[in-house]
């Protein structure tokens, strides 16, 4: 069965449509056939259909993803409250270790990113990695440090990179990677990236299953449990009525 | 005793402006030896094949076991001289001869 890959992290400028159609082509180009841009909390339906159009018309299928920056752990609650069943994929971007604990501890995160060039700032350790793990939390890794740095930062985030993929996979905690790329000239083939996805000694078969397997569950899992029948995993409504 | 094994690789470049043979292959040696260094880049084998200015396509043989590693390489480059430069392999074949009949008119 031919594999589907999916960039979860297109940073596309939404209010700049040609920027956006470029982007979602390109991805198109390059074989993605899934792709989730970044939107704003507010967003408005109107505001989406450009965004719609685009990918339909590059016969690529659309996530809602948000991207939330709290800064502290109750504030992280108060969003994902307001926010969690507006969106496909929420992202928590971990600023701080108690940020971190709680995202990872709480069920209605997908994704774990940690600041790449902040190193103290990486809190992706074992007791992290057990609670991302239990709560079915994802690491997502993006790309572009690896493409635009140089230098002692890009060795420093390598290492920072390969420990934590290693603790991810002592832990069973699947890792996503995304591009998380604004420039069309950094967006790369799905296989690139698993071939760049070495440099930090994830293996081929988890690096592929990182652009297309890992991607496509969160999704498939979101929109089962946003779906109008849905009452809990395995178990749906079917038929509403006198006889049921 | 059996030869090394070889893949061949179609590349694509996608910038503006034209890059000629040797730059391109200054970029990409560039990347292998800054990636995995001199120990590492002796491994990987590799040979400019062709090079079509005007279609921007480019063809390398390297050795069968790295042809991760120059995938990744290649893949890390976003610059050649001051021009923006992404470097996209198209296609990877065990023959030159099975390359070309896979690419068909493209090169």
């Amino acid at each position: 069965m031919r594999r589907i890959f999916a960039d979860l992290h297109l940073c596309a400028d939404l209010k700049n449509f040609q920027h956006v159609s470029r982007m979602v082509h390109k991805a198109s180009m390059l074989g993605y056939r899934m792709v989730a841009v970044p939107l704003s909390t507010g967003f408005s339906e109107k505001e989406l259909q450009p965004l719609r159009s685009v990918c339909s018309e590059a016969n690529v299928d659309m996530a809602l993803r948000v991207d939330l920056k709290p800064k502290t752990p109750k504030e992280l609650l108060q969003d994902l409250r307001r926010l969690r069943r507006r969106f496909e994929i929420v992202a928590v971007s971990c600023n701080s270790k108690s940020v971190a604990r709680q995202a990872a501890k709480d069920r209605r995160v997908d994704l774990l990113s940690f600041p790449s060039l902040d190193f103290r700032e990486r809190f992706f350790d074992a007791s992290e990695a057990e609670l991302a793990s239990n709560s079915l939390a994802f690491l997502e890794v993006d790309m572009k440090p690896l493409l635009v740095l140089e230098g002692p930062v890009k060795v420093r985030l390598l290492s920072s990179l390969r420990r934590e993929v290693a603790i991810a996979k002592k832990a069973d905690v699947p890792v996503v990677i995304s591009s998380g790329v604004s420039d069309v000239m950094l967006l790369r083939k799905p296989r690139e990236m698993a071939a760049l996805a070495l440099l930090f000694d994830l293996d081929e078969a988890s690096s592929l299953r990182a652009v297309s397997e890992n991607p496509l569950a969160i999704i498939k899992r979101n929109r089962e449990k946003l779906g109008a029948g849905f009452v809990a995993p395995g178990i749906r409504v079917i038929r509403r009525g006198r006889d049921c | 005793m059996k030869g090394v094994r070889r893949r061949y690789l179609a590349l694509q470049l996608d910038c503006e402006g034209a890059v000629d043979s040797q730059e391109f292959m200054n970029a990409v040696w560039s990347a292998v030896l800054k990636l995995f260094g001199e120990y590492g880049a002796s491994k990987t084998g590799l040979v400019l094949i062709d090079f079509d200015v005007e279609r921007r396509f480019a063809i390398v043989r390297v050795a069968n076991a790295a042809v991760d590693t120059v995938r990744a390489a290649i893949a890390s480059i976003t610059n050649i001289g001051n021009r923006q430069v992404a470097v996209h392999v198209v296609m990877v074949s065990g023959t030159l001869k099975a390359l070309r009949r896979k690419m068909g008119n493209s090169f």
